[in-house]
C-alpha cells in the first residue's frame, strides 16, 4: 500500500495505482478531469494532457518534486507522494492552455452537435477553460466521410483522443479502423473506406468524448436533454445486456452503455442491443437513472424518492458511494 | 390597530334620519362622481385604428429570423425551450438535404417549431438563450382568437417573410452588433 495525499487529502491506495485513480477513490473537486483516459481500454490515456498534476513531492525516499508537471493518468503513485491539483496556480493555468489548444480546431457547432448536454468537452471548457480565444486562422476542415449506416464520423469535432481506437483494438475482433497521417492533419479512419460492421464497433460511441462519433440512428432525433434515461437490462448472448435507455415519451430513441459519475462505460454493449433493439418490450426496466443535479439533463427529470433520501444521507454521513448505480453527469 | 390610510369609516348601526331616508343627496353624489368621469381623459384606446408608443424594451409575439441570405437561422438546438420557464416551446429538428442551402444555414433545421402563445410569459429568456440570434420577441401583439389551438404558433406565423423582413436591431445590445461586425467569425458569415 502506499500512502498519497492530494490537494492536502491523505489516501492509501494499492501499489502501482495511477494519481487519478487515487484521486477518483478520494472524490469531489480535486479529481483532475480526464479526456482520453478510459479505465476498461488498455493503454488509454497519455495523449490531451487535461489531467496534469504537480508533484511537490516525488514519495518518502525520494522527497524532491517533479520538475514538471505530470500526466496523472499515467503516473503511479509512490509512498508518501504529495500532489497538487486545484491547489496549485501552475495546474491551473497550464489546464485553461490545455483546453485552448483542444477548442483551437474544435468547431463550436454545440446547437448542431448530438454530443451537446453530455460532451466532456463542454463541461472541460466551462470548468477549466478561458472566456475567449486567441486562435485567428480557418479551424481544420476534413472531406466528408461516410462510415457506414450506424456510426456518423465527424471528423472537424475529433480531438484524437484515441479512445476510439483502443476500442477497435481491444474489442474488436479485427482492428479497422486507425488513426491516418500525422500531427495537425491527422484523423481517425477506416482503413481503406471499410465500414465498420463488427460485433462490438457501436461502443466507439460511447467511448468518444465528443460529438466525433454519434450515433445515426439518433441523429438530430431530440436534444438529450428532452430525452429521459432509465437503467434496462435484457438477455443477451454477445453482451451483458446491461444498458441505458434514452426515452422521449414512450419511445426509446437510444441505446446506451451506462455511463458512470467519470463517463466511462464499464460494461460494453453489442450493437444489436445498441441498434436493434428499440422497443419497450425488448427491455426489462430497473429504475430512472440518477442524474447529476448540475447536469442539463436533469431538467423536468424526476427520481424516485427512495433514491434520492438514500443520497442526501449518505451525503450526511459521508459515506463513500455505492458503486452499483452509475452517475451520469 | 393603527390604521395605515386614515381613509376607514367606522360603520355604525345608529337609526337613520329623515333626510338620509329619502336616499336622494347619497344617489346624487354618486350621480356626480359619475357624470364628473364623463369628462376626464379616457384609459383605454380603440385599438387597432389607434396603437399606442411602445417602450423601446417592450417583449411582444415573438420572430424567427433569416439570415441575410433568406436562410432560416434556427437550427433546433433547444436552448430556448430549455430557457423557458413556462415551457411553451416544442420543435422536431431535421437535416438539411442538398439543394437546401439557402433555405436552412446550417446542416439541421427546424422542421417543425411551436410556441403556446397561452402559455408564454413573454420574458424573453428564449432570446437570451438562443446562440444563433434566431428568435427576437418584437413589438408586435399576439392576436386575440376565439380557438384555443389558434394560439400555438408555428414556423408559418413566426419566421419572418423574405418580402417583410421584420427590424431587430433595437432587441440587440451594442456588444452584439460589435461583435457581428467581426467577419473572421463562422458565427457571422
Amino acid at each position: 500500500m502506499a500512502k498519497v495525499t492530494i490537494d492536502g487529502q491523505t489516501i492509501e491506495v494499492p501499489e502501482g495505482t495511477s494519481i487519478l485513480n487515487a484521486a477518483r477513490m478520494i472524490g469531489g473537486e480535486i479529481v483532475p478531469p480526464a479526456m482520453c483516459y478510459y479505465t476498461s481500454l488498455e493503454t488509454s490515456g497519455g495523449y490531451c494532457r487535461t489531467c496534469m498534476v504537480k508533484v511537490v513531492k516525488g514519495s518518502e525516499k525520494d522527497p524532491r518534486p517533479m520538475p514538471k508537471l505530470v500526466a496523472s493518468c499515467r503516473q503511479p503513485v509512490m509512498d508518501g507522494m504529495e500532489v497538487q491539483n486545484i491547489t496549485s496556480p501552475e495546474v491551473i493555468e497550464a489546464r485553461a492552455g490545455v483546453v485552448e489548444f483542444l477548442l483551437m480546431n474544435h468547431p463550436l457547432d454545440c446547437p448542431i452537435c448530438d454530443q451537446a448536454g453530455e460532451c466532456n468537452l463542454q463541461d472541460l471548457g466551462y470548468e477549466h477553460g478561458k472566456d475567449g480565444t486567441r486562435y485567428e486562422f480557418e479551424r481544420r476542415e476534413f472531406e466528408k466521410k461516410d462510415i457506414g449506416d450506424k456510426i456518423q464520423l465527424h471528423m472537424t469535432r475529433c480531438i484524437l483522443c484515441y479512445r476510439c481506437v483502443k476500442v477497435a483494438d481491444q474489442l474488436c475482433p479485427s482492428r479497422v479502423h486507425g488513426v491516418m497521417n500525422r500531427g495537425d492533419v491527422s484523423e481517425i479512419s477506416t482503413y481503406i473506406e471499410k465500414a465498420i460492421d463488427n460485433e462490438m464497433s457501436g461502443n466507439m460511441i460511447d467511448v468518444c468524448p465528443v460529438g466525433a462519433l454519434t450515433d445515426k440512428t439518433f441523429r438530430f432525433k431530440s436534444r438529450v436533454w428532452f430525452t429521459k434515461p432509465v437503467e434496462a437490462h435484457r438477455n443477451c448472448t454477445k453482451c451483458s445486456g446491461n444498458v441505458r435507455l434514452w426515452f422521449k415519451g414512450a419511445d426509446v430513441l437510444r441505446v446506451t452503455g451506462r455511463k458512470d459519475e467519470w463517463g466511462e462505460v464499464k460494461e460494453f454493449i453489442c450493437n444489436e442491443c445498441r441498434y436493434d433493439k428499440k422497443s419497450v418490450s425488448d427491455w426489462v426496466i430497473e429504475q430512472p437513472t440518477h442524474v447529476d443535479r448540475h447536469s442539463v439533463i436533469s431538467q423536468n427529470h424526476y427520481e424516485n424518492l427512495k433514491q434520492m433520501k438514500l443520497d442526501t444521507q449518505r451525503i450526511k454521513a459521508k459515506l463513500p458511494e455505492k458503486k452499483t448505480n452509475g452517475n451520469t453527469k | 390597530m393603527q390604521s395605515l390610510t386614515n381613509r376607514k369609516k367606522v360603520v355604525g348601526k345608529k337609526e337613520m334620519t329623515w333626510v338620509e331616508k329619502l336616499y336622494l343627496p347619497a344617489i346624487l353624489g354618486g350621480m356626480r362622481i359619475t357624470l364628473k368621469h364623463f369628462f376626464t381623459k379616457k384609459a383605454t384606446i380603440s385599438y387597432p385604428e389607434q396603437k399606442r408608443e411602445f417602450s423601446q424594451i417592450y417583449r411582444g409575439m415573438h420572430v424567427l429570423k433569416r439570415d441575410e441570405k433568406g436562410a432560416e437561422r434556427c437550427t433546433a438546438c433547444g436552448l430556448c425551450a430549455v430557457a423557458c420557464p413556462a415551457e411553451a416551446i416544442t420543435m422536431v429538428a431535421a437535416e438539411r438535404k442538398k439543394g437546401e442551402e439557402n433555405l436552412y444555414r446550417e446542416e439541421k433545421y427546424a422542421a417543425t417549431y411551436e410556441i403556446n402563445m397561452l402559455r408564454c410569459i413573454f420574458c424573453g429568456d428564449c432570446e437570451d438563450a438562443c446562440p444563433k440570434e434566431s428568435i427576437f420577441l418584437t413589438d408586435r401583439i399576439v392576436p386575440s382568437d376565439f380557438e384555443r389551438n389558434e394560439f400555438v404558433y408555428g414556423k408559418d406565423k413566426l419566421v419572418e417573410t423574405l418580402e417583410n423582413p421584420i427590424d431587430v436591431s433595437i432587441r440587440q445590445t451594442p456588444e452584439v452588433l460589435e461583435f457581428k461586425k467581426n467577419k473572421k467569425l463562422t458565427h457571422n458569415r
